[in-house]
């Protein structure tokens, strides 16, 4: 099972090294199971209760890399995330201070990469919210790239309503979690 | 199996003392305008060959029929001797009973270890034989065959095709866990196709009913797989950059309509199930996602914001001729075209409540289906009776399956667990 997890991180971190839209997509790992068979016979009609075989991904977590020079927090870098207002993926003028900071930071270490995920609230559709949460994490990443970061450097996802940082159903916890988060390399 | 599972399967056995082994357990509130009273006799022999929770061929069948709002089971009491399809039917006694239909049969052994069960349906009013069905079968088979026997019931008196042989996929949350669920329509015999740490949405089953695409994060992010129910082994169709998520088989099941953020903004595009030949549907400024096909495979409905707030859709399956079909309020998300193609699912945002509603494509009129706030996801029967959506009761999530009239409501909860994203499978020929 953590061979399982070491084949999706790395096809994971496969995907995030090309700037190119994948020709081949990675396989995902495979575990091999031999499903089992429902008997039918002479002068039956089908009744066959296929036995459904899955897959388990939860065995193994992958270790968490260690401190990050990113994250003091005296450093405006240590700053990563942008709030917005409801159905909203506009950017305010508040967060744009610290967006300059990443997009110079990236500008001088060209060889680092940036993960930006969207996120929304849980009201309305799931699928609508991984759209929302995508165009977010879009607005982010367009503001690094005018101010000078390489595409090649840069991808946004988007985590929908699927990962809030707030379990409640307040307002609050909505705010908190209607945010773009940008995200270095072992951060994620 | 989790020793999780096992003393959760454990607690649900022994919680469900009649309503055989579920894992989903359910509740049904409403009934239908005109229910038709039918006796289902205990089949001759029945108690040889009971489920794995100890019910009878006779109690599923009767659980079955009573689920769907349009039967009324009565009560039989112990005949001696016991009635089977080759007795003379006593259609007076029945009718006294009140009966307006009537199921006899019988389960015998078989030399090989295997049974035999036959049965036969009756109108009592008419007095007449409306046909019978035997089967042979193991013991492992006891409900696929009591569903069987529902199904064929239920064809005959209503004239529409039964869905007590088709199967449900849904989400399950149990604290960081996710599990992608299949169960029979009942909610019993519920198997896992995947567990993960990561968020698992949007199952979407083949329209042959052997696969089911769905949505992971596994990768932290969303991609797009799809998976043979009886193949633990997941394919890859949409890993772009960015965001893959929303697929929808088309009717003949050649390829998927998928929202993909590769090129910026959400947008549609085709995909071939081997995750070939992606080609994209919508070129627009907006979000365009949530992509669903009529069931003539021409027209595909979606979600898109190209008007300033998100409604839907509707464009040619090659995503020419986009028309907008919501006009009212300003959120209406999640499309689903019933199967006769006549009627559209979706959720609407009303007074701060998301709610189910029904769109007839004809006559433009809009009925409420839901009456609470955090309706998610419908998903029609395959005979279009019913739809199965996911909302919050209490804090929890479960699943609710609302006929199309409005009228009959079951709710469908697992103990311990949040349920959502219900995909409700295809008829199984």
């Amino acid at each position: 099972m953590r061979a399982l997890w070491i084949v999706i991180i790395a096809s994971a971190l496969a995907a995030c090294a090309t700037t190119e839209t994948p020709q081949t997509q990675p396989p995902a790992g495979v575990e091999d199971r031999a499903p089992g068979t429902a008997p039918s016979g002479p002068g039956t009609q089908g009744v066959p209760p296929k036995p459904v075989t899955g897959v388990d991904l939860t065995g193994g977590r992958p270790a968490t890399s260690q401190a990050n020079p990113l994250r003091d927090p005296a450093s405006i870098l240590s700053q990563r995330s942008v709030y917005y207002d409801f159905d909203r993926y506009d950017i305010k003028d508040d967060y744009k201070p610290m967006i300059e900071a990443h997009a110079k930071y990236l500008r001088e270490n060209g060889g680092v990469k940036m993960l930006i995920q969207g996120n929304t609230d849980e009201r309305g559709s799931r699928e609508y919210n991984i759209a929302l949460g995508q165009r977010r994490a879009e607005g982010v990443k367009r503001m690094l790239m005018l101010l000078g970061t390489r595409e090649e450097q840069l991808e946004a996802v988007s985590l929908g309503e699927e990962k809030p940082k707030e379990v409640g159903h307040t307002e609050e916890a909505w705010a908190r979690n209607r945010r773009s988060d940008m995200l270095y390399p072992g951060e994620y | 199996m989790s020793p999780m599972r096992n003393l959760l399967a454990a607690i649900l056995v022994l919680s469900a003392a009649c309503s055989a082994h579920a894992q989903l357990s359910i509740e049904i509130t409403g009934a239908g305008a005109q229910r038709i009273p039918i006796a289902i006799a205990p089949l001759a022999g029945e108690a040889a060959l009971l489920d794995a929770s100890g019910a009878t061929l006779s109690a599923i069948v009767r659980a079955d029929l009573e689920r769907s709002g349009l039967f009324r089971g009565l009560e039989v009491p112990r005949l001696v001797p016991q009635p089977t399809e080759s007795s003379n039917v006593n259609y007076a006694e029945w009718r006294s009973r009140l009966a307006d239909a009537l199921v006899l049969g019988s389960v015998a052994g078989r030399p090989d270890g295997r049974f035999e069960v036959r049965f036969r349906l009756y109108d009592v009013v008419k007095q007449s034989a409306m046909g019978g069905v035997a089967y042979t079968l193991s013991r492992d088979q006891v409900r696929a065959t009591a569903h069987r026997i529902a199904d064929y019931v239920y064809e005959k008196l209503t004239g529409e095709k039964g869905v007590f042989s088709t199967r449900i996929a849904y989400v399950v949350k149990r604290g960081e866990r996710f599990e992608l669920q299949v169960a029979d329509a009942d909610g019993a015999n519920e198997q896992a196709m995947l567990v993960s740490n990561e968020p698992i949405i949007s199952p979407a089953w083949s329209p042959d009913g052997r696969r089911i695409a769905y949505v992971s994060f596994q990768n932290k992010k969303p991609i797009v797989y799809v998976q043979d129910i009886v193949v633990p082994k997941q394919l890859i169709v949409a890993n772009f950059k960015g965001s893959n998520s929303a697929p929808a088989w088309s009717p003949d099941g050649s390829s998927l309509a998928v929202a993909l953020t590769r090129d910026g903004n959400s947008q549609i595009y085709l995909i071939n199930p081997d995750g070939s030949n992606p080609r994209r549907l919508t070129r627009t400024a907006g979000i365009d996602t949530e992509p669903a096909f009529s069931p003539d495979g021409r027209w595909i409905y979606f979600t898109s914001d190209r008007g300033g707030s998100p409604q839907i859709y509707r464009m040619s399956a090659t995503g020419a001729d986009a028309q907008r079909v919501t006009f009212e309020g300003g959120y209406n998300v999640s499309p689903r075209v019933s199967p006769d193609g006549n009627s559209l699912a979706y959720v609407t945002r009303n007074s701060g409540k998301f709610q189910v509603a029904l769109l007839d494509l004809g006559t433009r009129q809009v009925q409420m289906l839901s009456d609470s706030d955090l309706d998610e996801s419908p998903s029609f029967a395959p005979n279009g009776r019913q739809i199965l959506l996911a909302t919050i009761v209490g804090g929890r999530g479960v699943l609710t399956a609302v006929s199309a009239d409005g009228r009959v409501k079951q709710r469908l909860t697992v103990s311990a667990g949040d349920v959502r994203e219900p995909a409700w499978g295809p008829l199984i020929p």
